[in-house]
């Protein structure tokens, strides 16, 4: 059993599942977003503030951000474990990692409540 | 046919090095790797490198061969281009030639605990599995432990103190599926963290140099099931 603190759950499985979980999610998101952009003849401002007005897609929309960040997080912190020996280094980028997922968070759903 | 070995002795040499070899292979012979090294020997005494039962059993003389993983001793001289290019196993400190510290490697062997543990009360003769039980075993008992797989992986060179490593996890199914085995929950419980069993990538380089002709990517995806039908 190796000891982690900055991974984003604390066991292998649950960031495994998660990794899965996001992934699909963020898929979801795409398909969702490319049928939209095909789908409507004149794409313009009006268009898209009535997408993301809904609460389906507020929700949505939240959802593949929280995916995103819990992503990147965990796949951001298996390639500096793996790529980053030394210490300091390593701390400092996760820490950025970190505090750049947790800003992208606030930052979005600051966006998606001002709709 | 041509050879470069890979040399290296730390009390004599600053850096390692590739020597070159010339040897002669009878026409129509086709000789095993092991044989031309040891020949190679002959022309230098100073080459050192394991081997032990010369057929595959021991997993004395596992080597990069060419880019690729193997043994000597059941490689033919027919299937590797010229010039052969042999080098030590990738990722373990070299001690001197081609002989590798394997104690990195043993150490993982050793933290799955790669015996019988039974803690239930012991049968009068002994603990029976039935032919199916024991069909589980197959595939898996097998491993020499030659590290020709863990050497031949990336996550196993970037973290070799904490990535249990393709064979290591092998040789933890071996024992999480035998049936006679009582402690299926307590082995789970050491190897769900962030690196053992899961900083594998499933890239199956481990699969693809096997000697055995074993599949260790199939094996980690078991224990991952297993982790997962105790977890969720």
């Amino acid at each position: 059993m190796v000891a982690t603190v900055t991974s984003l759950g604390r066991s292998g499985l649950h960031d495994w599942i998660i990794q899965r979980l996001s992934a699909v999610i963020m898929l979801a998101y795409t398909l969702y977003l490319a049928y939209f952009v095909i789908c409507t003849g004149d794409l313009n401002f009006a268009a898209w503030q009535e997408l993301f007005a809904s609460t389906f897609m507020k929700v949505f929309s939240l959802l593949a951000l929280g995916s995103v960040v819990m992503h990147a997080w965990i796949g951001l912190w298996i390639v500096s474990t793996d790529y980053m020996p030394k210490l300091a280094i390593r701390m400092i980028f996760q820490a950025i990692v970190i505090v750049m997922c947790l800003a992208l968070m606030i930052w979005g759903i600051q966006i998606l409540w001002s709709i | 046919m041509k050879f470069s070995i890979y040399r290296y002795n730390p009390e004599t040499d600053k850096k390692p090095y590739m020597q070159e070899f010339d040897l002669d292979i009878p026409e129509g012979s086709d000789m095993m790797l092991l044989d031309a090294l040891l020949a190679l020997k002959d022309q230098d005494a100073t080459l050192a490198f394991r081997r032990s039962c010369r057929e595959g059993v021991c997993g004395s003389d596992g080597f990069s061969i060419n880019g690729k993983n193997g043994l000597a001793c059941i490689t033919p001289l027919s299937s590797l281009k010229s010039p052969v290019v042999v080098r030590p196993l990738p990722g373990l400190p070299v001690i001197r030639d081609l002989v590798v510290d394997m104690a990195q490697f043993y150490k993982q062997y050793e933290k799955i605990k790669p015996f019988l543990i039974a803690n239930d009360e012991p049968p009068a003769k002994e603990r029976l599995q039935s032919p199916e039980e024991r069909a589980k075993l197959d595939g898996l008992y097998e491993c020499i432990l030659c590290a020709c797989c863990s050497t031949s992986c990336p996550s196993f060179w970037w973290n070799p103190d904490k990535f249990v490593g393709p064979s290591g996890l092998l040789q933890a199914y071996r024992f999480l599926i035998d049936s006679r085995d009582t402690q299926t929950d307590e082995r789970l419980a050491d190897l769900d963290d962030a690196y053992s069993v899961f900083r594998c990538r499933g890239i199956m380089n481990c699969v693809d140099v096997c000697p055995k002709g074993l599949n260790p990517t199939q094996a980690i995806g078991h224990i991952r099931s297993m982790l997962l039908k105790n977890g969720v």
